[in-house]
């Protein structure tokens, strides 16, 4: 899923101090299920922005809605009323719900109200974790399924560095060394073998470094 | 002769090899790096130059490569793949060719995180597996990593860095290995304190025959101090200081002295490790005590070509 995390309230206060009604926009899929941009948090963002506001003795109204998918055109007219009634919208969607909002509704401005993290996933209550760039052109047959590009700090495929000791990588103590844990799972299918292949250098122009991505499928067009 | 630099001569010839480390200024002054290297000028074969070690900005190791050249020096330079891409690479490698040096080091580089820029974007385009074989076929075949030939050979000698005190320690002679099948010509290891660890790396070594195929120089560290110490043991990544180590520095009166004096039973010892072609100091911010290093361990005069 692509997690996230709410802005400060103060960032997301002082973006909308010059308006006056405020939409406040969850979504329903990966935001919702990390806890930074769904219902509930569209909920109290709408209110502790109120009662900010209120406490600086400069009132505001306030809305807050949900939408199912903020990411596809077709769930964002559930909440066209909403938008229409407000000065600003503040997403609490992704970086594409904030975009789709935007280009859905250019006549009003959507504001990202959450930072994008990683496309991730939680390792247990309240913790996630980064494990995949979407970088276009998937290694893990080649690593036992632990990504070497997310969760190697140097992305390298002639893995492990130097840096690597007692399994955590040399950034932090917190990180695991994601070579490590290739190594490991090929010792356990008796596959250490695989390291001996010089890997050559990454062709990464399928990542975000070979310009802004798109994708067509003539097969499925109408 | 691959290079027909002063370091691959004095493999060639079979002497025991001495290689400084000599780490670029936070500043534009070259007369600072002239000064360290003349310092060190009959005590080692060659010099690297380390590139932005730890991530911190410094004089580029080519720069200084090119002053050492002009002094009748050897430079090994050091390339991380930290902070440039095969274009910038390849580029700085022609370039530093044409400026007459010889040897070059592949490495990974620190990660940006541990120097004073913490914020610039960590390249690693290549890793230093895959800078090795780019430098390979850029000599042997002459060709760019992209395909293209190059317009005109070049002559140099591949190095390469290994860790032993790096985990999975079982794996470690297996990627020197690797390193080996990529291209490299000589190798240095990361410092050695813990030597009953290097040992049990070096039975490796010799198992699969490695150190019949590259020389290997082993990295060792003078320690200014019982500070120095605790630096190393805490704060670098991939290094084993053992508490007897420590304790040994702890319990000198003088601490600068015990720390020379370990060096110097470090050289002795690895002088008699079958496969150890020779040895790599790094005194770096103490560049000054490696004359008296090498004189005490017994490794002058140093050949002349």
């Amino acid at each position: 899923m692509i997690v996230g995390e709410r802005k400060p309230l103060q960032e997301i206060l002082k973006a909308v101090e010059k308006y006056e009604k405020v939409l406040v926009l969850g979504c329903g899929e990966c935001v919702t299920v990390c806890m930074a941009g769904g219902d509930k948090e569209a909920r109290e963002t709408a209110l502790a922005i109120s009662l900010a506001r209120k406490k600086a003795g400069k009132a505001v109204e306030v809305e807050s809605h949900t939408v199912e998918r903020q990411c596809e055109f077709e769930f964002l007219e559930s909440t066209r009323k909403g938008v229409e009634a407000a000065d600003v919208i503040v997403s609490l969607a992704c970086g594409v719900g904030v975009q789709t909002m935007n280009m859905h509704y250019q006549d009003k401005l959507t504001l990202p109200g959450i930072n994008t993290t990683f496309m991730g996933l939680p390792v247990q209550q309240g913790v996630w974790m980064e494990n995949c760039l979407g970088c276009g052109n998937c290694v893990l047959e080649e690593t036992m399924g632990i990504c070497p590009i997310a969760r190697c700090s140097k992305s390298m495929l002639n893995g492990p560095c130097g840096g690597s000791q007692y399994g955590k990588c040399e950034i932090s103590k917190d990180v695991d060394c994601g070579w490590n844990l290739i190594y490991e799972r090929l010792e356990k299918f008796g596959k250490l073998d695989a390291l001996a292949e010089i890997k050559p250098p990454k062709d990464w122009s399928t990542t975000h470094s070979g310009g802004p991505r798109k994708m067509v499928r003539e097969d499925v067009k109408l | 002769m691959i290079a027909g630099s002063n370091l691959e001569k004095v493999l060639k010839s079979g002497a025991f090899v001495v290689t400084g480390e000599l780490g670029p200024p936070k500043s534009a002054e070259g007369e600072k790096v002239e000064h360290h290297a003349e310092m060190m000028r009959e005590y080692v074969d060659a010099y690297n130059l380390t590139d932005n070690q730890t991530a911190i900005v410094r004089t580029s190791s080519i720069a200084c490569g090119a002053m050492l050249v002009h002094m009748g020096l050897d430079p090994i330079i050091q390339i991380t793949c930290r902070d440039r891409n095969r274009i910038a690479i390849q580029s700085d490698v022609l370039g530093a060719v044409a400026l007459g040096i010889k040897n070059i080091l592949c490495l990974q580089g620190d990660h940006a995180k541990f120097g004073n820029e913490p914020q610039a974007k960590n390249v690693n385009d290549i890793d230093s597996m895959q800078l090795i074989r780019m430098l390979k076929n850029m000599r042997d075949e002459q060709v760019f990593a992209g395909g293209e030939k190059l317009e005109a050979p070049i002559n140099i000698l591949i190095g390469a860095v290994e860790n032993p005190f790096a985990d999975p320690f079982e794996y470690r002679a297996y990627r020197l290995a690797k390193k080996v099948e990529a291209g490299i010509d000589f190798l240095q290891t990361q410092a050695i304190f813990d030597m009953e660890r290097f040992e049990r790396w070096m039975e490796k070594v010799r198992e699969l025959g490695i150190h019949k195929k590259v020389p290997i120089l082993a990295g060792v560290i003078p320690m200014k101090s019982l500070g120095a110490a605790r630096y190393m043991k805490n704060n670098v990544s991939g290094m084993i200081v053992p508490d007897e180590v420590l304790e040994r520095m702890k319990g000198a009166a003088n601490k600068k002295e015990e720390g020379i004096q370990i060096c110097v039973e470090t050289i002795e010892h690895l002088k008699n490790v079958e496969g150890v072609a020779g040895v790599h100091i790094m005194a770096v911010a103490w560049e000054e005590i490696v004359p008296e290093i090498v004189t005490r361990a017994g490794l002058l005069p140093r050949p002349k070509f």
